[in-house]
């Protein structure tokens, strides 16, 4: 069974005008999202800025509280749940933020951060809790005698390993990193990734890896999920989606991620337009006013994701689900 | 994994040790603020003349005071400012209380070898002074080295007694309108939505009503005294914060660290305490002292119009509403503007020292 199972998630955020607060309309963050996040596995979902990536991210965990749709956690329903059942749950479901300088509360010493979850959830206090946070800060690889300093004493990378170490505290299953190595580095951003995978093995960790940054998922995910303008374009393996990219947008994607070669002269898709404004988003298949292989259906009928195997694609042109011919 | 175990940036290397204010540990944040406080010359030594004249203040009693100090009588020693002593203690007439400023009462306790030791100003703020040589009010002397108010009541020790009160006011209004406004601002700013909407239209109407005009009509139907007052002024003053405040929530509200504390399941009542406020705090602190000029602004307006504390109160406010009405008699009017002006700078840089030292662009150097 899988751990996290979402059903036709959405969530729109109301835009509101005048005097009266009239509702004019929805920015459609995510717009009916479905998908299974497998126990042990990660999941990399990426897709460019804007395209409802960390809502969707969040909405997991109920930071945001999905418009409709479903969200399953080890088979339990979430949505609904009201705040002590839900805190139950957050024991096993943890975050990591993208911005190590804003994610850590300024004016708390590292101890006190990490320790906060075991604090309010009851299950350490005095001598024991500082124990297990020594021991949390020794498993991010940060020293004990830091337990009494405060955020703005460590670097960047020290600070994502104290972000770590906050998720980790309430030994959590699942966890959702929200461009957790976005904001670093990129020789930082090397080591964190390490850290993330060698806690993944050490404790069977689940990961929702979000990330505009290709190669870094690549490099972490077992499947990989393509947003754009709030859905899902395409899901597959992550050797799949690098090798056989179905969807235009999911090729383009791949063109635009730079390669550390300077010999490699790669054919690149580049893009008409911009990223459509979420609020009206085009009919159809929302990626066919920019989509350089877009037919008269491609405006019409919204493409649903057609699965062969566990390869996904909405597309009305190209994977299991085509009908048409590419012209 | 061991190429990260390393890395333990040279920063961290400082330590916190020898960050303690008034015995207790501080952040190295605010270790620096207080740096940057003592920096401004102006503002950290006008600290220290107003506490100063404060902490005098305090002990108003023993400065000025129509009561002596001590009385050494026959070999005990007596106390008329803590105590009330009947005249015939003294070996005098009367049962009520000895009139030491009667030439009769200290005649007759220095009879006998008795001794009298005086404040430094032998007035109180209510004491009149029955024996002037020139009528009410009457010109700076040797026996009221400012002068008298048209009571024949000492400007000096009305001065220092209503220094004191203002002070006093300010400080009980501005810690009482801060936690209002806090508490308004803090549920408004972290709550959002429609609470934020609703709350904020009633400040908007409250805001536009005219203070002065209701404070008037409210205190004249009322006969207000000092808390009648306070409450009175309360009513408006809590919104000087709440703004502040209710902008801070907002912002901070959404900062990764309160959704991370969201996410591990911390109630909301613990959020606001934990993570919110004292990241708020820091913009609202530096408001506090010029909430406090505020609070003295207004109780001063009030008194000049004549709708402040009680008659006979000691009051600056009253003391400009009598060198306005006596302008032949200049050392009053003189008398309340140098202290008002004296009082309100040095609050006002003492507050500018504050922000400055709160300042994030400073600090963050």
């Amino acid at each position: 069974m899988a751990l996290l199972e979402i059903d036709s998630l959405v969530k729109h955020f109301p835009i509101s005008a005048g005097f009266f607060g009239r509702k004019t309309g929805d920015v459609k963050a995510v717009d009916g999202v479905s998908l299974s996040v497998e126990d042990g596995e990660t999941l990399g979902l990426v897709g460019e800025s804007g395209c409802g990536k960390s809502t969707l991210g969040r909405c997991l965990l109920r930071l945001i509280e999905p418009t409709s749709g479903d969200i399953r956690f080890e088979g339990e329903e979430i949505t609904g749940m009201d705040f002590d059942r839900m805190r139950e749950m957050r024991r096993k479901m943890q975050i990591i933020f993208q911005d190590p300088y804003a994610s850590l509360n300024p004016r708390m010493r590292v101890g006190e951060i990490i320790g906060e979850g075991l604090q309010i959830h009851g299950i350490a206090d005095g001598a024991e809790l500082k124990d297990r946070v020594m021991a949390l800060l020794a498993k991010v690889g940060l020293r004990e005698e830091q337990y009494g300093r405060y955020p703005h004493e460590f670097s960047g990378g020290q600070r994502q390993r104290i972000g770590v170490a906050r998720a980790l505290a309430l030994n959590a299953k699942f966890i959702v990193a929200d461009e957790a190595v976005s904001a670093l580095d990129v020789s930082i951003q090397a080591q964190i990734l390490n850290l993330l995978q060698d806690l993944q093995e050490e404790f069977d960790l689940t990961y929702f890896f979000i990330s505009h940054d290709l190669r870094v998922v690549e490099h972490v995910s077992d499947r990989v999920a393509v947003m754009y303008l709030g859905k899902i374009v395409e899901i597959a393996p992550a050797d799949r989606i690098y090798s056989d990219g179905q969807h235009p947008y999911t090729r383009a994607l791949l063109s635009a991620a730079p390669v550390p070669d300077p010999t490699r002269k790669a054919k690149r898709i580049v893009l008409q337009g911009d990223v459509p404004s979420p609020i009206n988003p085009p009919s159809g298949c929302s990626f066919h006013p920019r989509c350089p292989f877009a037919q008269k259906i491609c405006s019409e009928v919204e493409p649903q994701l057609e699965f062969d195997g566990d390869h996904g694609v909405a597309c009305h042109i190209f994977g299991p689900g085509a009908t048409v011919k590419p012209n | 994994m061991s190429d990260s175990v390393t890395i333990t940036a040279s920063e961290s290397a400082e330590t916190d040790a020898g960050n303690r204010f008034l015995g207790r540990n501080i952040t190295p944040l605010t270790a620096r603020r207080l740096q940057s406080f003592k920096a401004n010359r102006r503002g950290y030594w006008s600290f220290w003349i107003f506490l100063v004249l404060f902490v005098l203040s305090l002990f108003a009693e023993v400065i000025a005071n129509d009561k002596p100090l001590l009385v050494d009588y026959q070999g005990s020693y007596y106390f008329p400012v803590l105590k009330i002593y009947p005249e015939t203690v003294f070996g005098g007439d009367f049962e009520t209380e000895a009139e030491y400023r009667e030439k009769d009462v200290q005649d007759l306790i220095t009879r006998k070898g008795g001794k009298i030791y005086w404040a430094p100003i032998r007035y109180s703020y209510g004491t009149v002074n029955l024996d002037l040589k020139q009528p009410a009010p009457s010109p700076p002397s040797l026996e009221n080295l400012l002068g008298t108010d048209d009571q024949a009541r000492d400007v000096l020790a009305r001065v220092i007694y209503g220094f004191r009160i203002s002070v006093l006011f300010g400080l009980i209004l501005t810690v009482i309108s801060s936690i209002v406004g806090i508490a308004a601002g803090a549920i408004q700013g972290y709550f959002g939505g429609w609470t934020d909407l609703l709350f904020q239209r009633f400040i908007e109407i409250w805001s536009g009503l005219p203070r002065l005009f209701l404070l008037i009509i409210l205190a004249s139907v009322f006969q207000p005294s000092f808390w009648m007052l306070l409450g009175l002024l309360l009513l408006f003053e809590w919104m000087a914060l709440e703004g502040v405040v209710r902008a801070e929530f907002l912002r901070t509200r959404n900062f990764d660290y309160v959704r991370a504390a969201r996410a591990l399941g911390v109630g909301n009542i613990t959020i606001i305490r934990r993570h919110v406020l004292p990241n708020a705090m820091t913009a609202a602190l530096t408001f506090l002292p010029f909430v406090l000029i505020g609070s003295i602004t207004a109780l001063t307006s009030l008194d000049f119009l004549g709708f402040g504390l009680p008659p006979g109160s000691p009051s600056l406010g009253e003391l400009l509403a009598q060198g306005k009405a006596n302008l032949q008699a200049p050392w009053l009017g003189v008398t309340a503007f140098l202290v008002l002006a004296g009082m309100l700078s040095l609050l006002v840089f003492i507050g500018e020292a504050i922000r400055d030292a709160f300042d994030p662009r400073k600090t963050m150097q």
